[in-house]
């Protein structure tokens, strides 16, 4: 008996038509733009992988590429682990509990321009709290001339936003870990590491995998915040891919090479993120 | 292996109990012996997981004493106690294999690794698990993994006593009778005192020596499973083992010592005449084993008949009282109205306040 019958295609067409309006026509958009030059009046010359070999043998790119994986590696070494003993210390019953939950959900509710106005603030060496006080203690810091201090800033502005959220999920991991499993690990005379990395560990590697990706694909596309903050200065010291794309873009209105260094970006952010996931997951597979 | 003794160990979960309400556990005394095998038995909440928790030191005792052998044990943590506890869900670490998860306790304890190696072994044959000692302990069945559970507490030589909270709960019934056996044939082998949390009569009468029930925090009766079913202490202990569970009526003694039930002659009380039973709340509880049809006496009505299989249950009513009565299957049942109950001689017992007075 024949089941088949085309016209069950027109059922999926309503989400053809959504994805492609909302995803592959921009991007195709974008695929255009990154293949051809133009000179203003609507006139476009096509000028193949042009823009990609200039983008990829570019100083100014590779610069902006190690910053960011610099900045990227940097957040994630101190967010993930960071996050994870937070979430260790936090208490499982009583008042403790709901005012831990609103402390940590408060840096992920403040919108990011914010977060960066109020580091931007928050940090001014003569009249912010955090920069006039590291000053009073001995360490001359500025971050708005030092591009030490800028990363600093820059770093802990992140860590401050962002910790939470890895918190929030490890928490959420430990709580659904039944009582006995810590009777029985306390039966047997596990020490305080065995019970972490024998019993929590394992408990938490799902959703650390979840975090981990998170923190990377956001931490890798990172703007806002960090325009608002240091605007990629001083010179170029904090200037992130992102930062370095919309001046591409919008300053010097480069479309071509902005276009094409999209692409290229997104499709570092795919891969690697393939690769993370494809490495954490690796033992689910055995 | 120890013997171990409890002395008016009483548990609260509140910081500062005041009503009885507020205990778990309202003062327990008595010891185990070295090597036997006792069940905890009682209905959910009665406080047996919390006297079971005291003992192998998840908890400390808000008052009272734990004493194992000659050494007072109470303030210790459960890693010194020399206590193994199996729980009621299975507990395995999944990132280990089966042969890391029985040799964790051993190597936590920093024992020799040709020791473990030995141990190890020789308690998953003593399972059935050598087949499978290098598979991940997360992908087995809740059978498998509640028998790693077992072998953790199996696998140290050194244990006083092994602690079971319910440990068939998530097992196939099937599978459940076969662990269950398995568990008591490991009891014959090696000695150990095994302390066996249930709130399931027949898994308690099946496999202990020693059964001690309790109700509301405090042991009602403890003793071997044929004390508890022919002479219960309390009305509790009468009607919460045996299925169905012990007839309970109210009756009053007379000047000459003869037990009535509204009016009709039971049998007579050996513990003297009404005046020293009068005030009290006085009941006679008979098992529906030891109900007989008869001629005359407490004339009843059959209201249902409720076939179990290898006996039937008869229901009978007497005003506002229920009787229970068993018959076994071949036997028929008689044709009239009224029925006449009696019940078999010495097999009925006085209770005044729940307690047994005769």
């Amino acid at each position: 008996m024949k089941t088949e019958n085309p016209k069950a295609w027109f059922l999926v067409l309503p989400v053809v038509v959504l994805v492609a309006f909302n995803a592959v026509i921009p991007l195709m958009a974008v695929v255009n733009y990154s293949v051809q030059e133009t000179f203003g009046n609507n006139e476009f010359f096509f000028e193949g992988v042009k823009w990609f070999r200039e983008v990829m043998t570019s100083q100014r790119f590779r610069d902006a590429l190690s910053r960011q994986i610099f900045f990227t590696s940097i957040i994630l070494l101190i967010e993930i682990p960071l996050g994870v003993i937070i979430a260790l210390a936090m208490p499982h019953r009583g008042w403790g509990v709901s005012v831990c939950l609103v402390l940590m959900a408060m840096p992920l509710l403040i919108p990011w321009n914010v977060v960066g106005a109020i580091w931007n603030i928050f940090a001014l060496p003569d009249i912010g709290l955090l920069g006039h006080s590291l000053n009073k203690l001995g360490w001359d810091y500025n971050y708005t001339r030092q591009p030490i201090a800028a990363w600093f800033t820059l770093v802990a502005m992140d860590v401050w936003h962002w910790t939470s959220l890895v918190v929030l999920l490890c928490y959420a991991a430990l709580t659904a870990i039944p009582d006995a499993y810590y009777q029985a690990a306390r039966i047997d005379g596990a020490s305080r590491w065995a019970v972490f990395r024998r019993i929590q560990l394992p408990k938490m590697k799902r959703v650390l995998i979840i975090a981990v990706l998170l923190r990377f694909m956001d931490s890798f596309m990172i703007y806002t915040e960090a325009v608002v903050l240091t605007g990629g200065g001083p010179g170029n010291a904090t200037t992130l891919l992102s930062i370095d794309l919309v001046k591409i873009a919008l300053g010097q209105f480069d479309l071509g090479p902005a276009a094409a260094m999209s692409l290229i970006y997104f499709l570092i952010i795919l891969l690697l993120s393939w690769i993370f996931y494809a490495v954490m997951t690796r033992d689910e597979l055995e | 292996m120890a013997r171990i003794r409890l002395q008016d160990l009483a548990h609260s979960y509140h910081p500062n109990p005041s009503d009885d309400r507020d205990w778990a556990l309202r003062g327990v005394d008595f010891v185990w012996d070295d090597g036997g095998a006792f069940a905890l038995l009682g209905p959910s909440g009665c406080g047996k997981t919390t006297l079971l928790n005291l003992i192998s030191g998840l908890l400390r005792p808000t008052k009272g004493r734990i004493v194992f052998d000659e050494q007072d044990v109470t303030m210790l943590e459960p890693r010194v106690r020399n206590i193994a506890q199996v729980f009621q869900f299975p507990v395995v670490y999944d990132t280990m294999t089966v042969y890391e998860n029985l040799a964790f306790p051993l190597r936590n304890r920093g024992v020799q690794p040709e020791v473990v190696d030995r141990r190890v072994r020789s308690v998953a044959s003593a399972l059935g698990l050598d087949a499978s000692l290098n598979n991940r302990a997360r992908a087995l069945t809740a059978d498998a993994k509640q028998k790693i559970s077992l072998g953790r507490g199996l696998v140290r030589q050194d244990v006083s006593a092994i602690l079971f909270d319910e440990p068939l709960t998530v097992i196939d019934p099937h599978l459940k009778w076969r662990l269950r056996s398995e568990l008591k044939a490991l009891h014959q082998q090696s000695p150990f005192t095994m302390i066996y949390v249930t709130h399931d009569q027949t898994e308690a009468l099946t496999f202990a020596d020693q059964v001690v029930v309790m109700n509301e925090g405090e042991v009602i009766q403890i003793g071997t499973p044929a004390a508890l079913f022919d002479r219960p202490n309390h009305t509790f202990v009468g009607h919460f083992i045996g299925s169905p569970g012990m007839n309970l009526l109210p009756v009053s003694v007379d000047q000459a010592g003869v037990v009535r039930f509204e009016g009709y002659a039971i049998q007579n009380s050996s513990r003297g005449s009404g005046e020293n039973l009068a005030a009290k709340g006085l009941q006679i509880g008979v098992r529906p084993e030891f109900v007989r049809l008869q001629r005359e006496g407490i004339p009843v009505n059959l209201v249902r008949v409720i076939d179990a299989g290898h006996m039937r249950i008869l229901e009978f009513r007497h005003g506002e009282h229920s009787i229970k009565m068993v018959l076994s299957e071949s036997s028929a049942i008689p044709d009239r109205t009224p029925y006449f109950l009696g019940f078999e001689p010495n097999r009925a017992h006085l209770y005044a306040d729940g307690w047994i007075v005769a």
